[in-house]
C-alpha cells in the first residue's frame, strides 16, 4: 500500500535536533550511515553547543545533526532541510530558520511540547507553531514519549533510561518515510550497547521498530519517499569518514611512506581533539601520542621528536595556535620538519569553540616574530583532509620546513562517503636523512640545490653531531652568527626555500570554463558550498567558474593565467577578507570583490548564488 | 673490550669560543660535565653519538654550544618539553637538559614539574644562581625574600622556591645538589643521575660573578667553610659533617636536629643513616629544606628512587598493542570497520 504513494526524489536534507542529551548525533549518524550503505551520496554536518550539557530544554542546549543524501555525489550538507525532527520546543525554535520554505515536513514529539518546555524554550505564547509562523508546513506530531513508554512498559528499566530511547522512535519514523532498511542501525545498537547493557540494547531496538511501524500503520505521513543510489559514483570500496579522522589517517600514511615513526604531542582543544584521539588509538601502527601539559609543550615535544628523527605533528585550534607561535618560530629557525594542524573555529580568543570560521589565515601566514615563513595548506572536504595531511607530512620532511595545515570545524566534524584509496596511489616520501659524515666534515646548514632543504642529521648517527637552536645560524656551519650579511642571507634563503615548494605541488586549476564573467575564488573548507553554487549558476547558463585554493603559501603556479581571463573576481571566505588581502598583496594587478561571513556557520549555496547573480545583473 | 665506549673529556669539547663572563661558575660546571661524560659512556656503554644536550634560554642554556654532542639551544623554558619529545622519539639517546632557575622555575615551571611527574628518563642540570644573568640582573624565583635587584629596587616581596622542594612535590625520583666549585662532587652527582632511570634533577648552586656575586658564600665560600656548613650525603652512610667529622643529624619528631657527637650523651649510633632509595619523601624533604645557618646545606644525592618511567611506558604500550592488533598497515586501517562496495 505504501508503495502507491512513494515519491522518488533526487536529494533530501534531514535535520535531527533535540536537547544535547537526546542522542541526536547518534540518530543522525545512523541515518546517514544507512543511506551511505544504500549507495547514496552523503554529506553531514553536526551542529552542537560547546557546553556538554547546557540546561535541559533551553535553546542554548540544542544539538543538531544535518544529513544530506542524494542520487548523485553530494558535496554539502545542504542549506535548508526537507525534514526537521525537533524533539523539544527549543529545538524547533532554534532550527525553524533552516526549514525549506513552505515545503518542509516537521516531526515533533508532542509530549515534549508541554507548557513547561514551551516556556523554558522562551516562547511568548503556548503555541510555538503559531508563534513561529509554521502553520503552513506539514507537521507530524505523534506522542513519542507516551508510545516509547508503552513499548517498554514491561522492561525493568528506570523511567529516565526509557525516555532516553525516544530518539530511536523518531529515527524509525524517518527510516519508514525514506524507505530505508533498519538492519544497519539494529546491528550497530547490538554491537555497541549489548555488551554494556543488553536490556538497553533491546529497548532501543524495540523502540526503533515501533517508530517504523507507527509511521507505516498511521496515515500521518501522506507520502513516503525514496532516493535511489547514486549512479555516477566511481566503482570501488567505500567508507564513511569525517575530516578529523581523515587528517589523522593521512598523517599515519605519510609516516608509513617515509618510514619515519609518527609522534604527536598535543593538548585537547575543540574542535581539533578527535585528531589526537584517533592518533592515540593507533598504537597498533606504532604511533606515539603524548598528551602534553599545555599547548606549548604539545608543539615543543613535537619539535624534540622531529629533532630526534620522527615525523612530528601537533594538533590545535585558534587559541592553541596563538600559544604555539614562538615554538613555530623555533621550528622555522632550526629548519626541522613539523606538521601543525589548526582546526579553525570562531574567534577571536575563546570565540565560538564549536562553530566554524576561516579567520586564522592571517595568523597562519604571519603570526610569529621576525621574518618567519612556512608552508600553509588548507583542506577542503572531510575526505580530502587525508590527502592534504599526507602532503603536509611529505612537504615538511622533504623540504625540511614546518607545514601548517588548516582545517575547520565544518569539515573536521562533517562526514562523507570516501572511496578508499590504495596506498600504491600515493607517492614515496624521501626525507633528506644523512647517514654518515661526508668527507670534509658535516655542514648542518648545507642545502640541496633544488629544494634548498638542509640535511636531517638525526641524533644517534655517528659523526654528524651538531647544534641547532633559535639563534641565527651561520649559512653553512650552523654556528651562532651575528654577522649582518649572514643574517640577510639566511632570511632570504628561508623565504626562498618555502617559495620553491611551488614547483613541487600541482598547478592551480579552475573548475568550469577557463574564462567568463565571474570567477568565484575560495580556499579551504568552503569548497563544497562554492562548487555547488557555481555548478547551479553554470547550469543556469551563467559564465561563472570557481578557483579554489588548497595550497596557500606558496600559492601554486598558474594563478595569473586563470585570474586574467575573467571580468570580475570575487573572493568568498568565512572571515572579513584575509585571503582577499593576501591575493591583493601577491597579485596587486587585479581587483578583488569580496563576499564575507562571520556567523560561525558555513556559507549557504543560496547566498553565494544571490551574490554572484547580483554582480551579473549590475 | 670496552674501548669502543672509551672517551676523554676532549671528545666532548666543542671548538666554540666560550662566552661566559670571566669568573662565572658555569666554567666549573662545564668542567664537571666534561669529566662526567666519559665516565657515563664507559659505565653505561653509551656511544658518543647517543649524547644529546638540550637547553632553553639563559646563561646556563649556552651549554650545548660548548659540547661536541648533538645539541639543541631552544627557547625560554621549553627544554624539558623538547627533551621529552626527543626521549620518546628515540629512547636510546641519553638526554641532558641544562637550565637555570629562571628557565625552569619561572617561564618553564609547567614543563619542569610535568617532566618530573611523568618520570621521563632525562637528566636535568639546574644551575641555580638566584638571579637573571643574561638579562642583566633581575630577581628570579629563587632569589631570597627582600632581594634588591633592578626590578626590585626596594627588595622583593615574594617568597622563593626551593628547587628540591619543587622536585619532591612533583613526585621526583631523583634529586641531587652540588656547588659549582665542587667539581668532583658535581661530576659524581651527574654520573649518578645518568644511572638513574627516570627524571633526575641535579641542582648546582652557581655563582653569578656579575649580578649576584657571593650569593652562596655564607656556606660555600671555601673548602673550610663548606666542610662545616654543608653535609655531603651518601646513600647508606651516617649523616656526619664538619671539619672534624664530629657533627651529625638526628631526627626528633618531624624535625631534623644538628648535634655534636660526644656531647649530651649523643653517640654515632644516634645519627641518621642516609637512605636515598626510600620512596617516602619525608626525610628527603627535610634534607632539601635545611638552610644555613641553622643547618648545614645538604649536598650529594638526596633522593634516588626506583619507579616506572614514561618512555618505557610508551614503548611497552606500543609493543603490546602492536602484538595484539589486527591492523598492521595503513591499507588495513583504511579498510577497517564498516565499508561497502559500489
Amino acid at each position: 500500500m505504501k508503495h502507491e504513494n512513494r515519491v522518488e526524489l533526487n536529494d533530501v536534507v534531514i535535520r535531527f535536533s533535540g536537547d544535547s542529551g537526546d542522542g541526536m548525533q547518534l540518530t543522525g549518524t545512523l541515518f546517514s550511515d544507512t543511506s551511505a550503505l544504500l549507495g547514496n551520496g552523503i554529506s553531514t554536518f553536526p551542529d552542537y553547543p560547546s557546553e556538554i550539557r547546557a540546561p535541559q530544554g533551553t535553546v542554548a542546549g540544542v544539538s543538531g545533526f544535518q544529513v544530506h543524501f542524494g542520487n548523485d555525489k553530494v558535496i554539502t550538507p545542504g542549506d535548508y532541510c526537507d525534514v526537521l525532527v525537533a524533539m523539544n520546543p527549543a529545538a524547533l525554535k532554534s532550527n525553524a530558520c533552516w526549514l525549506k520554505q513552505g515545503t518542509a515536513t516537521i516531526i515533533i514529539d508532542s509530549n515534549s511540547f508541554n507548557e513547561k518546555s514551551v516556556v523554558k524554550a522562551g516562547f511568548k505564547s503556548l503555541d510555538p507553531i503559531k508563534e513561529l509562523n509554521l502553520e503552513g508546513y506539514n507537521i507530524v506530531s505523534p506522542d513519542i514519549v507516551t508510545m516509547t513508554k508503552e513499548v517498554l512498559k514491561d522492561f525493568d528499566l528506570d523511567p529516565k533510561s526509557i525516555v532516553r530511547c525516544k530518539n530511536m522512535f523518531a529515527l524509525g519514523m524517518c527510516f519508514f518515510m525514506f524507505d530505508r532498511p533498519m538492519e544497519h542501525a539494529l546491528n550497530y545498537i547490538e554491537n555497541r550497547l549489548s555488551k554494556k547493557n543488553p536490556l538497553i540494547a533491546s529497548a532501543n531496538k524495540l523502540v526503533l521498530k515501533a517508530g517504523y511501524n507507527y509511521a507505516s500503520n498511521t496515515h500521518e505521513l501522506a507520502n513516503t519517499y525514496t532516493v535511489l543510489p547514486a549512479k555516477n559514483l566511481p566503482k570501488g570500496r567505500y567508507r564513511s569518514i569525517n575530516g578529523n579522522q581523515a587528517t589523522a589517517w593521512g598523517l599515519i600514511a605519510a609516516s608509513e611512506k617515509s618510514g619515519r615513526p609518527l609522534f604527536c604531542g598535543s593538548y585537547p582543544i575543540t574542535p581539533a581533539t578527535s585528531i589526537f584521539e584517533e592518533l592515540a588509538k593507533r598504537k597498533d601502527l606504532g604511533v606515539k601520542s603524548l598528551q602534553a601539559e599545555d599547548e606549548i609543550a604539545g608543539i615543543c615535544t613535537s619539535i624534540g621528536a622531529s629533532f630526534a628523527g620522527n615525523l612530528a605533528v601537533t594538533t590545535t585550534s585558534g587559541p592553541g595556535l596563538s600559544l604555539k607561535s614562538e615554538a613555530i618560530g623555533l621550528a622555522v629557525m632550526t629548519e626541522l620538519p613539523l606538521v601543525i594542524i589548526n582546526v579553525q573555529r570562531g574567534g577571536p580568543s575563546t570565540g565560538l569553540p564549536t562553530k566554524t570560521e576561516q579567520s586564522d589565515l592571517n595568523q597562519a601566514l604571519w603570526g610569529r616574530n621576525g621574518e618567519c615563513p612556512l608552508v600553509v595548506i588548507a583542506a577542503s572536504s572531510p575526505s580530502d583532509c587525508f590527502h592534504y595531511a599526507f602532503w603536509s607530512g611529505k612537504i615538511a620532511m622533504e623540504h625540511m620546513t614546518p607545514v601548517l595545515l588548516l582545517s575547520d570545524g565544518f569539515i573536521a566534524n562533517g562526514s562523507e562517503p570516501w572511496k578508499i584509496p590504495s596506498m600504491s596511489e600515493y607517492p614515496k616520501i624521501i626525507p633528506p636523512i644523512i647517514l654518515e659524515s661526508p668527507e670534509g666534515g658535516f655542514m648542518p646548514y648545507a642545502r640541496d640545490a633544488h629544494k634548498l632543504a638542509r640535511k636531517w642529521a638525526i641524533p644517534g648517527t655517528k659523526g654528524v653531531e651538531h647544534r641547532v637552536g633559535g639563534l641565527e645560524k651561520d649559512f653553512l656551519t650552523g654556528a651562532v652568527s651575528h654577522d649582518p650579511l649572514n643574517h640577510q642571507r639566511m632570511v632570504d634563503i628561508r623565504a626562498e626555500k618555502v617559495l620553491r615548494v611551488k614547483d613541487f605541488i600541482p598547478k592551480q586549476e579552475v573548475i568550469g570554463a577557463d574564462s567568463g564573467d565571474i570567477l568565484v575564488i575560495g580556499w579551504g573548507g568552503t569548497k563544497g558550498h562554492l562548487q555547488s553554487a557555481v555548478n547551479e549558476l553554470q547550469s543556469e547558463s551563467h559564465e561563472v567558474s570557481l578557483c579554489h585554493f588548497n595550497y596557500i603559501n606558496p600559492l601554486p603556479n598558474g594563478v595569473e593565467e586563470i585570474f586574467s581571463k575573467f571580468k570580475q573576481l570575487i573572493v568568498c571566505e568565512l572571515n572579513s577578507g584575509q585571503f582577499a588581502n593576501y591575493l591583493r598583496m601577491i597579485y596587486p594587478q587585479y581587483t578583488y570583490l569580496q563576499y564575507n561571513k562571520t556567523q560561525g556557520l558555513p556559507f549557504t549555496i543560496t547566498e553565494i548564488k544571490d551574490k554572484v547573480v547580483s554582480l551579473l545583473d549590475n | 673490550m670496552n674501548d669502543k665506549y672509551k672517551y676523554t673529556p676532549d671528545n666532548f669539547k666543542s671548538d666554540q669560543e666560550i662566552k661566559w663572563c670571566p669568573g662565572c661558575g658555569d666554567y666549573a660546571i662545564l668542567n664537571s660535565v666534561l669529566k662526567a661524560m666519559p665516565e657515563v659512556a664507559l659505565e653505561l656503554k653509551y656511544k658518543h653519538e647517543r649524547f644529546t644536550f638540550i637547553s632553553g634560554i639563559g646563561c646556563s642554556s649556552r651549554f650545548p654550544y660548548y659540547l661536541n654532542t648533538f645539541g639543541f639551544h631552544s627557547i625560554h623554558g621549553r627544554a624539558a618539553a623538547i627533551s621529552t619529545g626527543v626521549k620518546v622519539a628515540n629512547p636510546l639517546l641519553t638526554v641532558w637538559v641544562t637550565t637555570g632557575d629562571g628557565d625552569s622555575l619561572a617561564i618553564g615551571g609547567n614543563h619542569f614539574i610535568h617532566a618530573i611527574r611523568r618520570n621521563i628518563d632525562i637528566n636535568i642540570l639546574l644551575f641555580n644562581n638566584e638571579i637573571y644573568g643574561l638579562t642583566k640582573g633581575q630577581y628570579s624565583p629563587t632569589s631570597v625574600l627582600g632581594k634588591v635587584t633592578k626590578t626590585s629596587p626596594f627588595g622583593t616581596v615574594e617568597h622563593p622556591f626551593n628547587p628540591g622542594e619543587v622536585v619532591l612535590g612533583a613526585r621526583g625520583t631523583f634529586f641531587a645538589r652540588s656547588i659549582d666549585m665542587e667539581v668532583e662532587l658535581t661530576k659524581k652527582c651527574l654520573v649518578s643521575s645518568a644511572k638513574h632511570d627516570g627524571t633526575s634533577v641535579v641542582e648546582i648552586l652557581q655563582n653569578c660573578v656579575i649580578f649576584n656575586d657571593k650569593t652562596h658564600y655564607s656556606f660555600a665560600k671555601d673548602k673550610d667553610t663548606r666542610q662545616d656548613n654543608t653535609i655531603v650525603l651518601k646513600h647508606g652512610e651516617k649523616m656526619i659533617f664538619g671539619k672534624n667529622k664530629d657533627k651529625g643529624l638526628i631526627q626528633i619528631g618531624m624535625k631534623l636536629m644538628v648535634v655534636k657527637i660526644g656531647e649530651g650523651g649523643i653517640t654515632i649510633d644516634d645519627i641518621l643513616r642516609h637512605n636515598a632509595t626510600e620512596p617516602n619523601p619525608g626525610v628527603h624533604m627535610m634534607l632539601v629544606n635545611m638552610k644555613y645557618p641553622n643547618y648545614p646545606v645538604a649536598l650529594g644525592v638526596i633522593r634516588d628512587v626506583v619507579d616506572v618511567t614514561y618512555d618505557d611506558g610508551v614503548r611497552d604500550q606500543v609493543e603490546s598493542v602492536r602484538s595484539h592488533g589486527s591492523i598492521h598497515c595503513v591499507e588495513d586501517l583504511l579498510n577497517s570497520g564498516s565499508t561497502w562496495e559500489i
